[in-house]
C-alpha cells in the first residue's frame, strides 16, 4: 500500500514590538493588571473609532522584503464579524481581501541535509483578541481585555511542509527571522509568537485530506509532538474507515495527545466586509525602499559571512546566529578585538555558561562586549594568561569592573621578569634533587612537575610559556 | 432569493438575536419584504464598475506609536453590568475558541 | 427670548445685556413647561447648564469667550456626553453614562455652551419618524398628530418648539434633513469627514455625519464652525481648508447656476409639496440664480443600495452591544449565548433588530456578491451622477421628502414606505456630500423644506444661497402657535 503524505501549512501570529496597541494609544506591557491597559476603544466603548499605529507598518514591509514577498500597496482592514466574550467590538480588525504583504514569499529551512523551500501565502496586520480566565470564580469566566487590540502579524504558508519536523524547522526559522528583522520579541511564554498547525493526510495524487487545526501551542517541541500526534490520529481514523472532519483541536502536552474543541454546531460565517472606520493603507515606494535599506543582514547570510570570512564552522556560525542579539553581541567582539575565533571561543564558551546560569538574555549580560574585548586584550598582549582570564570574567561578571580593575585589584598581573622567574626555577630545582636526577636519568615527563612547582611558588602568575624555557635550559645545564 | 423561517434562525444566530419559533414566520415575512426592494439592484449592470467602501478618496491616516491612555479601570467599570478583582465577568466559557 | 437669532443672543450676552444663567433658565423653563408633552428630551440637565451658564458668565464678564459663548445647546442623545446618560433611543444604553465625551460636545463645551439635556431619537437613528424610540414618540410642534421626522425628531421639535436656540442632530440617510424639514427649522449634513464621527455612537460609519440644526442658515452656520474641523481620533474625519461657513452669507447669489433634478419631481412627490418647493425655486430665481435642468438618473437605486450598505455596517457595528462591559444585560442568563442572545433581544427594539438581520443576511456567505458588493457598486453610480452634475451646476436644489410629516403610526407597520420616503436624502449620503433642508412654506398646516445640495466640502455656498432666500422669505421665522 502507497504511504500516507503528510501535508501542513503553519498560521504563525508574530507579535509586533511596538509601544501601543495598533488602534488606540494604550500600552501593550505584557503582565499588567488586569484590564489596567484597556481603555475607551479597547473595552469597544460606543462611539470609538481606531487610528492605525504608525509603528507597524515598516515592520510588515521589513517582513515581506525579507521573505520576498510583494507589499500590498494598498491594503485594506476587514472586520471578521462574531460574538466571544475577548472580543469586545463582537468583529476583529484584521485584513482580509487586500493583505499588506501579499504572495511571492517563501523562507528556505534545511531538514536532515536538505534544503526545502516554503511559500508564504500571505501576512497580514491584525488585531489581538483578549483573554479568558476560567479558574478565578466558580460558574464564571473573568475577561482580561489588556491584549486585545495588541498589534499582530499573521504569517500565513502554503501548505508545503510533510512533516512535523520541517514544521517545527518553519516555525523556528520564521522565529529567528521575526527577531532579526526586530519585528518581534519571539517570547513564546508571553504568547508573543503563537503558531497555529493545519495538518492533513492523504495519498500523493490525490486531493488533499480534511484539516485539523492545532492551535495554541507554546513552544517547538510540542508542536512537533502534537503534529506528530495529529498524523498518526488522522491515519488510525482514515485506515479504520472513518473521516476526518474539519475542526480545531487544542493539545494537551501533559497527555500528549490533541483534543477536539466543543465542537461548533454550525460553521461559522465571519461576514468579512472593509471596516469602514479605517481608510486604505496606501504604501509608497519610498516606503519600500527605506525599509530595503534598513534591513539588516538576515541569520542565513551572516551564517556564510561567519564561515567564509571568518573561518568558523557551520556548527558555531549556528550558534553565534541564534538570536540577532548574539550575533550583534559576537560581531561587535569581533570588531574591537579582530580575533573571530577566540571571539567565538568567549561567547560560546565562558559567557554563554554563565548566561545560562543566571537565566539571562545577551542582551542582559553584565558583561558587555566592549568590556570583554578589554579582557581579550589582557590576554593578548601577555599581561595576564588564559586562566587568569577565566577568574577576571568571572570578577567582572559579579560587577567588579572591567578586565584592568580586576587585574589591578587582585594583583593578577603576569610574572614575566626573566630575572624573577629565574630565581623560583632554581629555588625549585634546588628543593627537589632527586627529581632532578630522575629528569637527567631521563624522565622528561618530570618538568611537568616542575612546571607545577613553579607556578605555584608564583601564586600563578608566572608566565608558564617563559617557566616551561628557563626550565629547559637550566636542566640542560646542571 | 426568499428568506425561509430556516434561514431566519440561521440569521438570528449569527446577529445574535433570539427569534422565537412563533414569530419566525412573521419576521422571515418583513425581511422578505425588505428583500424584495433591494431586488431592483439587480437591474442594473454593474459588471465594470469598481465598489465604493468609502465616500471620499482618502488613505488611511497614521497614530504616532505613543502611549495616551492610563489606568481608568476603576471608572470604566463603574458602569460594567458585572465586574469583579478588575475582570469582567460572563457565564462560564467551557472550552475556548 | 426663544426665537431671537444667535447673532441677536451672542450680541446682548457679550454686552452683559443678558446673562447667560437667564437664558439658559428661560430655556430649562420651557423645558419644563413643554416637554411633559412634546418629549423632544430623553435627558435634561439643569444643574449642569447652569454650572455651565455661570463659568460663561465668568468668561464674559472677563470679556472674554467665544461669540457662540452662553448660548445653550442641546444634543442628540447619539452623542456621548461624559457622565451623562447617553441611550441613543434605546433601552440597551438605558444605564449608560458614558465615560467620555464626544468630540462634538468637547468642543461645544470648550465655547462654554451650557448643555441643556439630550434629545429624543430613533433607536440607534435607525428610522424617519422618531417613534422607534424607547423613550416615547416625540410630537411635531406643527402638528401634535404629526411626527416630527426622525431620526434627529428630538432635535428638531426641540428648535421648532423654542426649547434650545440650536441643537447637535447627525445624518445617515436624512436623519438632520428630514426631521428639520418636518419641523420647519434648518438643518445641514456635512461633507462626511467634515464633523468629527468620535463619540457619536456608529450607526452605518461609512454615512454617519453629525451636523447642527437651528432656525437659520446663518445659526446653523455658526454652530457648524464650532462643530467641524480635523479630529485626529476619526481617521475619516479631514483637515478642512476652512471652516468659516458664514464667509459668503451675505453674498448675492446672481449668477449662481442651481440644478434641478428632474427626476425628483416625477411620481410619488406629493403635489402640494412640489408645489412649494417649486415655488422656492421661484425665489431663487428672482434671486438672480440661474436654473438649469439636471439628471441624476440612479436615483432610484440609492434607496436599495443604503438598505443594503447602512444595515450591514449596523449588524457589525451594534455587535459591541453584548451585555459584557456596559449596557442592559439581562437577569441570570444560564450561558454565555443566553447572555448575549437574551441581552440583545431585550435591549434592542424591533426595528433594530430587523436591520441587524437584514445587514447579517446581506453580508452573509452566499449573498455577499449579490447585495453587499452590488450595493457598493450602485453607491458610486450614484456618486457618479452627483459627480457629472456639479460639472453644469454650483449646487442642487429640490424636495427633502415626497411629503410633509405623516401622523404618527401612519408607517409604523410597514417599515419598507418608511425607507422609501427616504428617496431624496439617502442618495447625498451615498455620496457623502454637504446638504441641507430650510423652511420653504407650508402643505396643509405642515412645514415643506427645500433640499439643497452643495459639492464636497462646500457647505459655505449652500449656506450662502439658503441665507440669501432667508433675507427675502420668512418661512424660518414662522413658530407653532403653541410654541410663541
Amino acid at each position: 500500500m502507497q504511504d500516507w503524505e503528510v501535508v501542513i501549512g503553519l498560521e504563525i501570529h508574530a507579535q509586533l514590538t511596538t509601544h501601543t496597541k495598533i488602534f488606540s494609544g494604550s500600552p501593550i506591557a505584557y503582565g499588567a493588571e488586569p484590564n489596567s491597559q484597556a481603555n475607551l476603544l479597547d473595552l469597544g466603548m460606543p462611539g470609538q473609532l481606531p487610528v492605525l499605529n504608525k509603528a507597524v507598518i515598516p515592520k510588515a514591509i521589513r517582513f515581506g522584503l525579507a521573505v520576498g514577498a510583494n507589499i500590498g500597496r494598498r491594503s485594506v482592514f476587514d472586520r471578521k464579524n462574531y460574538f466571544y466574550p475577548d472580543l469586545p467590538k463582537g468583529y476583529q480588525t484584521s485584513q482580509f481581501t487586500y493583505p499588506i504583504v501579499e504572495d511571492g514569499g517563501s523562507l528556505d529551512i534545511e531538514v536532515d541535509g536538505q534544503t526545502r523551500r516554503i511559500g508564504i501565502t500571505r501576512a497580514h496586520l491584525e488585531e489581538d483578541a483578549g483573554k479568558s480566565i476560567h479558574d478565578a470564580f466558580p460558574g464564571m469566566t473573568g475577561v482580561d481585555l489588556n491584549r486585545a487590540g495588541t498589534p499582530l502579524l499573521e504569517i500565513v504558508s502554503e501548505p508545503d511542509m510533510r512533516s512535523a519536523q520541517e514544521a517545527v524547522a518553519y516555525a523556528r526559522k520564521m522565529h529567528e527571522l521575526v527577531q532579526f528583522l526586530d519585528i518581534c520579541d519571539g517570547n513564546m511564554q508571553e504568547g508573543s509568537f503563537r503558531v497555529d498547525s493545519n495538518v492533513s493526510i492523504h495519498k500523493p495524487g490525490t486531493p488533499f485530506g480534511t484539516r485539523a487545526e492545532l492551535k495554541n501551542i507554546n513552544s517547538f517541541r510540542f508542536i512537533e509532538q502534537a503534529i506528530e500526534f495529529e498524523i498518526e490520529r488522522q491515519i488510525e481514523i482514515v485506515e479504520s474507515g472513518g473521516e476526518v472532519i474539519q475542526e480545531t483541536r487544542l493539545y494537551d502536552p501533559e497527555r500528549n495527545e490533541t483534543r477536539s474543541m466543543r465542537e461548533k454546531e454550525e460553521a461559522n460565517d465571519y461576514r468579512y466586509f472593509p471596516c469602514p472606520d479605517l481608510l486604505p493603507v496606501v504604501i509608497e515606494q519610498t516606503d519600500i525602499d527605506q525599509e530595503a535599506r534598513a534591513m539588516p543582514e538576515l541569520p542565513d547570510a551572516k551564517r556564510v559571512r561567519y564561515q567564509e570570512n571568518w573561518g568558523l564552522s557551520q556548527e558555531d556560525a549556528q550558534m553565534l546566529t541564534a538570536s540577532r542579539a548574539m550575533a550583534d553581541y559576537f560581531e561587535t567582539l569581533v570588531d574591537l578585538t579582530g580575533e573571530a575565533k577566540k571571539a567565538a571561543n568567549w561567547v560560546m564558551g565562558d559567557l554563554s555558561k554563565a548566561l545560562n546560569q543566571d537565566g539571562l538574555t545577551i542582551d542582559r549580560s553584565p558583561v558587555s562586549a566592549k568590556m570583554l574585548a578589554g579582557l581579550m586584550a589582557r590576554v593578548d598582549d601577555g599581561t595576564i594568561s588564559g586562566k587568569m582570564a577565566k577568574q577576571v570574567f568571572a570578577a567582572m561578571w559579579a560587577g567588579e569592573g572591567h578586565a584592568d580593575d580586576v587585574i589591578e585589584a587582585k594583583g593578577l598581573k603576569q610574572i614575566t621578569d626573566e630575572g624573577a622567574i629565574g630565581e623560583m626555577v632554581d629555588r625549585v630545582l634546588a628543593e627537589h634533587p632527586d627529581q632532578v636526577a630522575a629528569y637527567q636519568a631521563g624522565q622528561e615527563k618530570m618538568l611537568g612537575f616542575f612546571v607545577g612547582q613553579v607556578m605555584k611558588a608564583s601564586k600563578g602568575q608566572a608566565n608558564p610559556a617563559q617557566v616551561n624555557a628557563v626550565l629547559k635550559a637550566r636542566l640542560a645545564q646542571a | 432569493m426568499a428568506i425561509e423561517k430556516q434561514d431566519v434562525a440561521a440569521i438570528a444566530r449569527l446577529s445574535a438575536l433570539s427569534v422565537g419559533e412563533e414569530e419566525a414566520g412573521q419576521v422571515a415575512g418583513k425581511l422578505n419584504h425588505i428583500l424584495d426592494v433591494l431586488e431592483t439592484m439587480q437591474s442594473v449592470e454593474t459588471d465594470q464598475v469598481e465598489p465604493m467602501s468609502h465616500p471620499l478618496d482618502q488613505v488611511q491616516r497614521l497614530r504616532e506609536d505613543r502611549v495616551t491612555e492610563t489606568d481608568q479601570r476603576e471608572r470604566y467599570q463603574r458602569i460594567a453590568p458585572a465586574a469583579e478583582k478588575g475582570l469582567y465577568l460572563v457565564p462560564q466559557v467551557i472550552e475556548q475558541v | 427670548m426663544h426665537n431671537l437669532s444667535l447673532k441677536t443672543l451672542s450680541e446682548r450676552l457679550q454686552s452683559r445685556e443678558l446673562t447667560s444663567v437667564a437664558l439658559t433658565q428661560h430655556f430649562l423653563d420651557r423645558i419644563a413647561r413643554f416637554d411633559g408633552e412634546l418629549n423632544a428630551f430623553v435627558t435634561v440637565t439643569p444643574e449642569l447648564a447652569l454650572e455651565m451658564a455661570q463659568a460663561a458668565d465668568a468668561k464674559l464678564d472677563r470679556g472674554e469667550g467665544h461669540r457662540l459663548t452662553g448660548i445653550p445647546v442641546a444634543h442628540k442623545d447619539i452623542f456621548c456626553t461624559l457622565d451623562v446618560k447617553t441611550s441613543c433611543g434605546s433601552k440597551m444604553l438605558n444605564n449608560f453614562l458614558s465615560p467620555y465625551d464626544a468630540a462634538v460636545v468637547e468642543k461645544l463645551k470648550s465655547l462654554d455652551m451650557p448643555m441643556l439635556g439630550k434629545t429624543n431619537m430613533d433607536e440607534f437613528a435607525m428610522g424617519s419618524s422618531t417613534e422607534s424610540s424607547y423613550y416615547g414618540r416625540t410630537l411635531n410642534p406643527w402638528d401634535h398628530r404629526a411626527v416630527p421626522g426622525g431620526s434627529s425628531g428630538g432635535s428638531a421639535a426641540a428648535v421648532a418648539a423654542g426649547l434650545a436656540p440650536v441643537a447637535t442632530g447627525s445624518d445617515t440617510g436624512g436623519s438632520i434633513r428630514q426631521p428639520a424639514a418636518f419641523c420647519g427649522i434648518s438643518g445641514i449634513k456635512p461633507t462626511y469627514g467634515a464633523v468629527s464621527r468620535y463619540g457619536m455612537i456608529a450607526y452605518a460609519s461609512s454615512f454617519d455625519q453629525g451636523g447642527p440644526m437651528a432656525r437659520s442658515a446663518e445659526d446653523a452656520a455658526w454652530l457648524l464652525e464650532a462643530m467641524a474641523g480635523l479630529d485626529e481620533r476619526d481617521s475619516t474625519s479631514v483637515a478642512l481648508a476652512s471652516t468659516d461657513y458664514s464667509r459668503d452669507l451675505s453674498r448675492s447669489v446672481q449668477g449662481m447656476k442651481v440644478g434641478v433634478p428632474e427626476e425628483y419631481f416625477s411620481e410619488g412627490l406629493e403635489a402640494d409639496v412640489a408645489e412649494t418647493v417649486q415655488q422656492a425655486i421661484g425665489e431663487l430665481e428672482k434671486l438672480g440664480a440661474e436654473i438649469v435642468r439636471i439628471h441624476l438618473p440612479n436615483k432610484d437605486l440609492a434607496v436599495s443600495s443604503y438598505y443594503v450598505l447602512a444595515p450591514a455596517e449596523a449588524s457589525s457595528n451594534l455587535s459591541r452591544f453584548d451585555g459584557v462591559r456596559y449596557g442592559h444585560r439581562c437577569e441570570a442568563p444560564k450561558d454565555l449565548n443566553d447572555l448575549y442572545t437574551r441581552s440583545r433581544s431585550e435591549g434592542f427594539g424591533d426595528e433594530v433588530k430587523r436591520r441587524i438581520m437584514v445587514g447579517t443576511y446581506v453580508l452573509s456567505e452566499g449573498y455577499y456578491d449579490a447585495y453587499y458588493r452590488k450595493a457598493q457598486k450602485l453607491r458610486r453610480l450614484v456618486r457618479d451622477d452627483f459627480v457629472k452634475a456639479f460639472e453644469q451646476c454650483d449646487l442642487i436644489v429640490g424636495p427633502v421628502a415626497p411629503s410633509v410629516a405623516f401622523d404618527i403610526g401612519e408607517k409604523t407597520d410597514d417599515p419598507v414606505s418608511m425607507y422609501l420616503a427616504d428617496l431624496y436624502t439617502i442618495p447625498v449620503n451615498l455620496a457623502g456630500l454637504p446638504a441641507m433642508s430650510i423652511p420653504a412654506g407650508f402643505a396643509r398646516g405642515r412645514p415643506v423644506g427645500l433640499h439643497i445640495v452643495g459639492p464636497y466640502f462646500e457647505e459655505h455656498k449652500i449656506l450662502q444661497l439658503a441665507h440669501q432666500y432667508q433675507q427675502v422669505t420668512d418661512w424660518h421665522h414662522a413658530v407653532a402657535t403653541d410654541y410663541r
